[in-house]
C-alpha cells in the first residue's frame, strides 16, 4: 500500500497524527500549565484566609484594637458582580466573533445577519468588554489602596492583589491578542481558513474567564 | 477543490549555509539544537563539578580553611542549582531534542523556532545566574532556597535575587520545550507509530513533559511570592504577619519531588534503549514499563512532604506521605527487574554504553534502598539533614541520571557525529567513574549516620567522620579525572573516531535507519511502521539506508525546510534583559530598572511579533 503521507508531501505538509493543528494541541498543554499556576495562587489565598493579623479584611469588620479605626469589609460584591457579568459577556462576544469568522463566506441578507456576522465588531466587543473589566479592576485596586489595603498591608492584601493582579495581567495579554486579530481582520480580513487562530484565542479567553469565575466564587462570594 | 494536475514540488528559495557561527545562532534544526544543549550542558556539568571539587577540598580534613563559610554556602548552592537546572535537565533536553523526532519518524519538532528559543533562554539563564559569581554574590540559600532564610530580612544581598530571577528564566525554557515536545509526540508520529509502538525513550520523555508542565508553575508561584516579599514588601513569608512558616516548603516540594522524576525518567528511557540493543532481545515487559513510568509520574505528585518529615506535620500527614513514598518504590523496582530480565538469556555485548546502563541498575538501586529507608518518618528523623541524604540523592542522581546519560552519549554519539567514541577511553571513563563515584558517596552513608550534618563548611576532628570525608574527597578527585578522560574522548573522536555507519549497534528503532549523521530532513520518505522494532522485524515500510547510497538534499527531494532565523535568539535575549532589570530594583536604581524592564519588554514584544508574523518555511 502506498505511503499515504508521501502523497501529501509533495504539497509540503504531512497530516498530523490526530488531525488537529499543532497549535490547537499546544494551547491545551499551555492551558494545563496555567491551571497549575492559578491553582497555586488560589490555594495560597485560601490557606491564608482568616489569618491576617491586621485589617482590612475581605468580609469582616475590623475593629480596634486590631485596626486603629473601625474598617468595613473591603470587598464590594455588587460592583464585582457587575464586572464579572462584563467578563462573562465578553466570552459571549468571543463566541460570536469565532462564529463570524467561520461563516465569513456565507452571504448576509438582513441587517441582523450582518451585525451578528461581523467578526470585526465582535472581536472589538470582546476586547472592549475585557478592557472594561480591567477598568473595574483598576477602580477596585485604587479604591482599596485608598481604604488602607495595599499589597503589603497583610496576608489578605498580598494574596488578593497577587492573585487578581496575575489574572488581570492574563486578561491584558488576551486583550492585546484580540486587538492583534482585529488588526489582521482590518488588514486582510479573517476568512474561514483563519478560524483556527481565532479558535485558539477563544480557548485562551474562555480559560481566563473560567479562572475569574473560580476567583469570584472563592474570594468574593464564599465567606 | 482538488486539481487534476500535480502541484509543482516545493522549491526553497532560501539556501542557508550550514557552517559558521551564524548558522548555529539561527538554527531551528532539532539535531543542531540538541547538539547545542549537549555541549552547553556538559560545560555546566564541569562547572558544577569544579564547585564540588572545591567543596571536597574544603571538607577533606577537619577544620578546613580553604574557603569561608559564606563562600561555602555559595558553592553548595550553585553546585546543586547548576547540576540540576543547568546540567542534568539540559542533558535530558539534548536527547529530547535530538531523538524524539527521529524516533517517531518526523522531520522536526512541532515548533522549530520555539525549540531554538528554549535553548537560547537556557543559555542566557545559565549565564545570568553564574554572572553572580563575578560580583561575589552567588546564590547562597541552598538549591531549595527555604524562606524565611531567603527573605530580605535574613538575606539582604543580591544572591537570592540572582537565584529567583535565574530560575524564573530557566522555567520559561523548560515550559516552552515541554509544550513543544508534547505537541510533537501527540501529533507528528509516522503512520503506524501507535503510542504503544513508540520507543521507550520517547515514552519516558513524553511522561517527563507532563511532569514539567504541571510542576514548574508551582515553583514559579513560590518564586513570585519570594520575589514580591523581597522587592515589594508583601507578607507571603513574613512570620510576623501571620504567614505560614511552611508555605515555601510545601510549594517548593510540590514542584521539587516531581522534579526528581523529571531528572530520572529520561535516563531510564535511555537505559531502555541501550539494554535491549546490547542484549539482542526486545525490552522485557514493554507495556509494564510504560505503565510504571506513568505511575511514577502520577504518584510523584503525592509524596512531596517526605522532604518535610522533621517539621512537625503531625502523625497523620507523616503516615500518609510515608505510605505513598513506599508505594512509589514499587513501579521503580519493577523497572529494574524488567531490565534484568531483558538481559537474561540474551547475548550481552558489554560495550561502554551497556556498562553505563548496567551501572545505573546497580547504583540507582543502592540509591533506591536508602530512599526507602528515608520513607519511614521515624527513621528519617535521624537521617534527614545529615550526609545520609547526600549519599542517597547522589546515588540516584549521579549513579542514576548521569550513568544513564553517559550510556546515552556513548550510544548516540555515532548517530550524532558519524563516528564512534573510543571504547578504550570509554572503559577507562566508566571504571574510574564507577570506582570514583562509590568512593565519593558510599562513605557518606556512614558519616551521615555518625551524625555529620549537611551544609556545614567544616567539622571538628574526632567526631567519627574524618576518615569518611578523606575517602570521599579522594573519590571526588578521581571522578574529576574520569570526567576529563571522557571530555578528551568526546573531543578527539570527532576527527579520529571510527566511522560509525548508519547502525553500528544493530539497533531496532527508526533513528538507526538513516545516515549518521542524519541529513537535515531526517527521512527521505516518512516511514510506515507496523512494529515496535522496525529494523529487527523488517516489517512496515521502512527504508534502511546503506552506506554507499547517495544522500540527496532537501531541495532535490522537494522537502520544504524551515528557514533559519535569528528571531528566537533575540526574543530570548530581550526577555533575559527584561528580567535582569529586576535586579536593579533591589539596588533602588529605579531609572535603570525601568529601562531594562520596559525597554527589554518592548524589544521582546516587537521581536516576538516579527517572529510570529513571519512564515516558518
Amino acid at each position: 500500500m502506498a505511503n499515504p503521507a508521501a502523497a501529501v508531501e509533495h504539497h509540503g505538509h504531512t497530516p498530523t497524527t490526530t488531525g488537529l493543528d499543532h497549535r490547537k494541541v499546544a494551547i491545551w498543554a499551555f492551558i494545563g500549565s496555567e491551571c497549575m499556576l492559578f491553582a497555586s495562587l488560589i490555594s495560597t489565598y485560601l490557606i491564608y484566609k482568616g489569618r491576617s493579623v491586621v485589617g482590612p479584611f475581605p468580609h469582616e469588620v475590623c475593629s480596634p484594637p486590631v485596626c486603629d479605626t473601625v474598617m468595613k469589609p473591603i470587598l464590594n460584591i455588587p460592583v464585582t458582580s457587575a464586572s464579572t457579568f462584563v467578563l462573562l459577556m465578553s466570552s459571549l462576544a468571543m463566541v460570536l466573533a469565532l462564529a463570524a469568522v467561520e461563516n465569513a463566506d456565507q452571504p448576509k441578507h438582513t441587517l441582523g445577519e450582518r451585525i451578528l456576522g461581523s467578526s470585526k465588531l465582535w472581536l472589538f466587543m470582546t476586547a472592549l468588554l475585557g478592557t472594561t473589566f480591567l477598568g473595574f479592576q483598576a477602580f477596585e485596586f485604587t479604591s482599596f489602596v485608598h481604604e488602607g489595603l495595599t499589597i503589603r498591608t497583610n496576608l489578605f492584601g498580598s494574596s488578593f492583589f497577587t492573585l487578581t493582579g496575575f489574572h488581570g495581567a492574563h486578561v491584558t495579554a488576551g486583550v492585546l491578542w484580540l486587538l492583534t486579530l482585529l488588526a489582521i481582520d482590518f488588514k486582510r480580513g479573517l476568512k474561514p481558513k483563519d478560524a483556527l487562530i481565532v479558535d485558539i484565542a477563544a480557548l485562551y479567553w474562555h480559560f481566563v474567564d473560567v479562572v475569574w469565575i473560580a476567583i469570584f466564587t472563592l474570594v468574593y462570594l464564599i465567606h | 477543490m482538488a486539481t487534476t494536475a500535480a502541484a509543482p514540488p516545493y522549491v526553497s528559495t532560501h539556501e542557508p549555509s550550514n557552517t559558521g557561527i551564524w548558522s548555529w545562532l539561527t538554527t531551528v534544526d532539532h539535531k543542531r539544537i540538541g547538539a547545542l544543549y549537549l555541549v552547553t550542558a556538559l560545560t555546566f556539568f564541569m562547572i558544577g563539578g569544579f564547585e564540588a571539587e572545591i567543596i571536597r577540598a574544603q571538607l577533606m580534613h577537619p577544620n578546613g580553611t580553604l574557603v569561608s563559610a559564606d563562600t561555602y554556602n555559595q558553592l553548595f548552592t550553585m553546585h546543586g542549582t547548576t547540576m540540576i537546572f543547568l546540567a542534568v535537565m539540559p542533558l535530558s533536553a539534548a536527547f529530547f531534542n535530538f531523538l524524539i523526532p527521529l524516533q517517531i519518524g518526523a522531520r522536526d519538532v512541532a515548533f522549530p523556532r520555539l525549540n531554538a528559543f528554549s535553548y537560547w533562554v537556557y543559555l542566557f539563564g545559565g549565564l545570568f545566574i553564574n554572572a553572580s559569581w563575578l560580583i561575589g554574590a552567588a546564590p547562597n540559600g541552598g538549591w531549595f532556597g527555604y524562606a524565611p532564610l531567603t527573605t530580605m530580612q535574613f538575606n539582604p544581598g543580591l544572591n537570592i535575587d540572582f537565584w529567583v530571577i535565574g530560575l524564573q528564566i530557566l522555567g520559561v525554557s523548560s515550559l516552552a520545550a515541554a509544550f513543544n515536545f508534547i505537541t510533537t509526540i501527540i501529533n507528528m508520529r509516522a503512520p503506524g507509530m501507535q503510542l504503544m509502538r513508540m520507543p521507550m525513550f520517547t515514552w519516558m520523555a513524553f511522561i517527563t513533559q507532563f511532569l514539567l508542565i504541571l510542576a514548574f508553575p508551582v515553583i514559579t508561584v513560590a518564586l513570585i511570592f519570594l520575589q514580591f516579599d523581597r522587592f515589594f514588601g508583601t507578607q507571603f513569608y513574613e512570620l510576623a504577619a501571620g504567614a505560614d512558616p511552611l508555605l515555601w516548603q510545601h510549594l517548593f516540594w510540590i514542584f521539587g519531588h516531581p522534579e526528581v522524576y523529571i531528572l530520572i525518567l529520561p535516563a531510564f528511557g535511555l537505559v531502555s534503549e541501550v539494554l535491549p540493543t546490547f542484549s539482542g532481545k526486545p525490552l522485557f515487559g514493554y507495556p509494564v514499563m510504560v505503565y510504571s513510568g506513568m505511575l511514577i509520574a502520577f504518584l510523584g505528585f503525592g509524596v512531596w512532604a517526605h522532604h518535610m518529615f522533621a517539621v512537625g506535620l503531625g502523625p497523620i500527614a507523616d503516615s500518609v506521605f510515608g505510605v505513598t513514598t513506599l508505594l512509589i518504590g514499587i513501579p521503580t523496582g519493577v523497572k529494574i527487574f524488567n531490565w534484568i530480565f531483558t538481559m537474561w538469556g540474551g547475548n550481552v555485548r558489554f560495550t561502554v554504553a551497556a556498562k553505563f546502563a548496567i551501572g545505573l541498575l546497580a547504583l540507582f538501586t543502592i540509591g533506591g534502598i536508602s530512599g526507602v529507608m528515608h520513607a519511614s518518618p521515624p527513621a528519617d528523623l535521624q537521617q534527614t539533614d545529615s550526609y545520609f541524604v547526600v549519599a542517597h540523592f547522589h546515588y540516584v542522581l549521579f549513579g542514576g541520571s548521569m550513568m544513564g546519560i553517559f550510556a546515552g552519549i556513548y550510544y548516540y554519539y555515532p548517530k550524532i557525529t558519524g563516528r564512534l567514541l573510543s571504547e578504550k577511553l570509554g572503559n577507562w571513563h566508566f571504571w574510574l567513574t564507577f570506582v570514583g563515584m562509590n568512593l565519593t558517596f558510599f562513605p557518606m552513608h556512614f558519616s551521615g549516620l555518625a551524625g555529620m550534618p549537611r551544609r556545614i563548611y567544616r567539622y571538628d576532628a574526632g567526631q567519627g567522620f574524618d576518615m569518611y570525608n578523606l575517602i570521599s574527597s579522594y573519590g571526588a578527585y578521581l571522578l574529576g579525572f574520569a570526567t576529563l578522560i571522557f571530555i578528551w574522548n568526546a573531543l578527539r573522536s570527532r576527527k579520529h573516531g571510527a566511522v560509525a555507519g548508519h547502525n553500528p549497534w544493530n539497533a531496532p528503532s527508526l533513528e538507526w535507519s538513516i545516515p549518521s549523521p542524519p541529513p537535515d530532513y531526517n527521512f527521505a520518505t516518512i516511514p510506515t511502521v507496523t512494529s515496535r522494532y522496525p529494523l529487527w522485524d523488517h516489517k512496515g515500510d521502512v527504508h534502511e539506508f546503506h552506506e554507499g547510497e547517495p544522500i540527496k538534499t532537501a531541495r532535490e527531494l522537494g522537502i520544504p525546510m524551515p528557514f533559519p532565523t535569528i528571531k528566537p535568539f533575540f526574543v530570548a535575549l530581550f526577555m533575559t534583559l527584561m528580567f535582569t532589570g529586576l535586579l536593579f530594583i533591589h539596588k533602588h536604581n529605579m531609572p535603570l530598572a525601568y529601562t531594562f524592564i520596559f525597554g527589554g519588554a518592548a524589544a521582546m514584544v516587537t521581536s516576538l511579533y516579527s517572529w510570529l508574523l513571519s512564515p516558518l518555511e
